[in-house]
């Protein structure tokens, strides 16, 4: 490293400039150093003289710097002559210097602009993807009509393929998860209602609000990031392998093939998995109720027969295939966005996610207010 | 079998390899070398082990028996700082380009060079675009990102990458698989004129008749997982090994084009 790379004679008006050692990559750094000192060289030069005659090792690093040395004297003004460059490296520094000046990064604009530009760029993109969703809605309706035209066409092995991974093989997580959020509005409900002598109205709210929402809440989040989070990935590696164009150019509809079974096996799948799920947060309360809150069983489950009607099971159960179609179908979408790289899949995939949890808890919230006027 | 040729520096010296996956022997015993300097084509049929032999050279797969010496040095015995030192001596270009697909053109040129050596921002810019220049691109393709270049463009980019630390040893996994015949052509030739410049040593898996008619010094032939030969192309025509008659002097060879036009059955060119 502490090899001398450029020694600098200065007589007059000349510059004599002598290479020495290996001007290498492991050199680059030291060499540029010493070449940017010499073109800040102050005082008035009219000829250089780079000798390169000692210089036993030349690669393309040290070749783009020799470059850089002549090309800001000739910038100067200066008369710039090479000599002893040895036969072997004559190509590549005539390689190099075929280069043509410099690429400038373009420059970004002022940070305030910017930022305006990008919440005006998010806004767009909000439209454009709810748009796509319109657009994927509009596309399996007609699909459906197909379908219920030619039933045949229907792909019923890969739906219950994909019923087997989105719904069978999530009942155990469904269970677990819903049980612990069960136990845990129980406890709660049990600790503060207790300061009122109230305690035996938590198994009201613990069935309403399990029937209601937190059932087909819980299943259709975990589903999100579960199961759309799997679609979105699926379809978006097989758009960068050009699977789905394979598909198109043999005549097939990738929504008929791919994400009508999917969509379908979801709309199936969710309603049982809340079901499952709702049973599960009841029982967990029950369970807390019983052991942290002394109430029996039996009065656990005549009050939970005064205090919830059919209606509050069908409410959580009407609103199931609804979500399962809003995860769907914003699974879809964002998979067939995928664009060429491995950071475009993981953007989408997490787009995905996102979206169908936000849409979901629109849509409870859209239900909340219908189920109410009707009076259900 | 050219061994020894005329005492040339042998770079890659691979000693009775094997290479197999469960029962599947794919590399038997293989033995090759590559001297310093030459651009090699390495030949066989689909599925014969030709990027397994590269890919165990350069280590990303195991062997099973045998020594593979790269610059003199046991790749299996060296330690890890030699090993990565050999590693900053070689370039790659996968068959796919392998670009990082996250980074810009600028940024998978850069990125080698950033991580091994400390230079400043404005030489590692110059430098990029001067590398891009030397593979027929220009500095418009700076900030694309992999997923917006053409199929050649990724070959040229990808070369691009693989020169960025100016290695002494280039592998080329079918560089020119995928290029029309114009595009083929000149990366052959591209290739050829760094090879000069740059002095380097190449190992090219291929199957293009024309880069190892105009552009190879020297062709290995892998068959049943052995080498079956090496030499140059004239050996190589002039070989009766049925495999090789069927690759040179087959329909689509050049031979047959240039001489008559019309396939010449083997027995008579014997």
């Amino acid at each position: 490293m502490s090899d001398i790379l450029l020694e600098a004679t200065a007589q007059g008006e000349q510059l004599r400039l002598a290479g020495t050692g290996a001007w290498t990559a492991q050199n680059a750094h030291n060499l540029e150093a010493l070449i940017d000192s010499e073109i800040r060289r102050g005082g008035t030069i009219s000829h250089v003289v780079i000798d390169m005659g000692r210089v036993d090792r030349l690669d393309t690093f040290g070749a783009w710097l020799l470059e850089r040395l002549t090309r800001s004297f000739t910038a100067r003004g200066c008369d710039t002559k090479v000599t002893g460059l040895k036969v072997d490296y004559r190509a590549l520094i005539d390689e190099v210097h075929g280069v043509k000046p410099e690429h400038k990064a373009e420059h970004r604009g002022s940070t305030l602009a910017s930022t305006i530009a990008s919440v005006g760029e998010n806004i767009v993109s909000v439209g454009h993807s709810f748009g796509a969703i319109v657009n994927m809605l509009g596309a399996l309706v007609i699909v459906l009509a197909r379908i219920v035209s030619h039933p045949r066409r229907f792909r019923f092995t890969s739906m219950v393929h994909q019923l087997d991974n989105v719904g069978w093989r999530a009942v155990p997580i469904i269970l677990l998860i819903t049980f612990l959020i069960g136990c845990i509005i129980a406890q709660q409900g049990i600790f503060h209602f207790r300061k009122f002598g109230a305690d035996i109205y938590v198994v009201d709210m613990v069935g309403i609000l399990v029937l209601r929402e937190l059932g087909v809440l819980i299943v259709s989040i975990m589903v999100a990031g579960r199961s759309g989070s799997a679609y979105t990935a699926e379809l978006g590696s097989m758009k960068m392998r050009e699977e789905i164009d394979a598909l198109h150019t043999m005549g097939f509809d990738p929504i008929e093939v791919l994400i009508l079974p999917r969509i379908v096996a979801l709309v199936i799948g969710v309603p049982i998995l809340t079901f499952l799920g709702s049973m599960a947060a009841l029982y967990g309360g029950g369970l807390v109720c019983w052991l942290y809150g002394g109430i029996d069983p039996d009065i656990f489950l005549s009050r939970l027969k005064e205090a919830i009607t059919l209606d509050h099971f069908k409410v959580g159960l009407i609103k199931a295939p609804f979500m399962a179609l809003v995860v769907g179908v914003v699974a879809c979408v964002e998979g067939l966005a995928v664009k060429g790289s491995a950071e475009s899949l993981g953007l989408q995939t997490t787009a995905s996610v996102v979206e169908s949890i936000f849409l979901v808890i629109v849509l409870d919230g859209l239900f909340a207010i219908f189920f109410a006027s009707i009076g259900m | 079998m050219v061994k020894g040729n005329g005492g040339k520096d042998v770079v890659i010296e691979v000693r009775d390899l094997l290479v197999g996956f469960g029962n599947h022997i794919v590399l038997d015993h293989v033995d090759l070398d590559v001297y310093r300097g030459e651009i090699l084509g390495f030949v066989g049929g689909s599925g014969a082990g030709k990027s397994v032999l590269m890919r165990t050279i350069i280590g990303l797969l195991p062997k099973r028996e045998g020594a593979i010496k790269v610059f003199g040095t046991d790749m299996q015995a060296a330690s890890d700082t030699a090993r990565r030192a050999i590693e900053r001596r070689w370039g790659i270009l996968f068959q796919q380009g392998a670009l990082f697909s996250s980074l810009t053109v600028m940024e998978n040129l850069q990125f080698p060079v950033r991580e091994y050596l400390d230079l400043s921002q404005d030489l590692l810019d110059e430098l990029a675009v001067a590398k891009l220049a030397m593979v027929g691109l220009d500095a418009s393709v700076c900030d694309k990102f992999p997923a917006e270049l053409s199929g050649g463009m990724t070959k040229r980019v990808a070369l691009a990458r693989a020169l960025a630390l100016d290695p002494e040893i280039v592998f080329l996994d079918e560089p020119t698989s995928g290029l029309d015949p114009i595009g083929a052509g000149e990366f052959d030739s591209l290739i050829a004129t760094l090879q000069r410049t740059l002095g380097l040593t190449v190992f090219m898996v291929t199957h293009d008749l024309d880069s190892l008619h105009t552009v190879c010094d020297r062709i290995a032939v892998l068959a049943d997982g052995k080498i079956i030969a090496a030499g140059t192309m004239d050996t190589m025509l002039a070989s009766t090994h049925p495999w090789l008659q069927a690759y040179f002097h087959g329909k689509r060879s050049r031979v047959n084009q240039l001489e008559t036009g019309i396939p010449i059955p083997s027995s008579t060119r014997a």
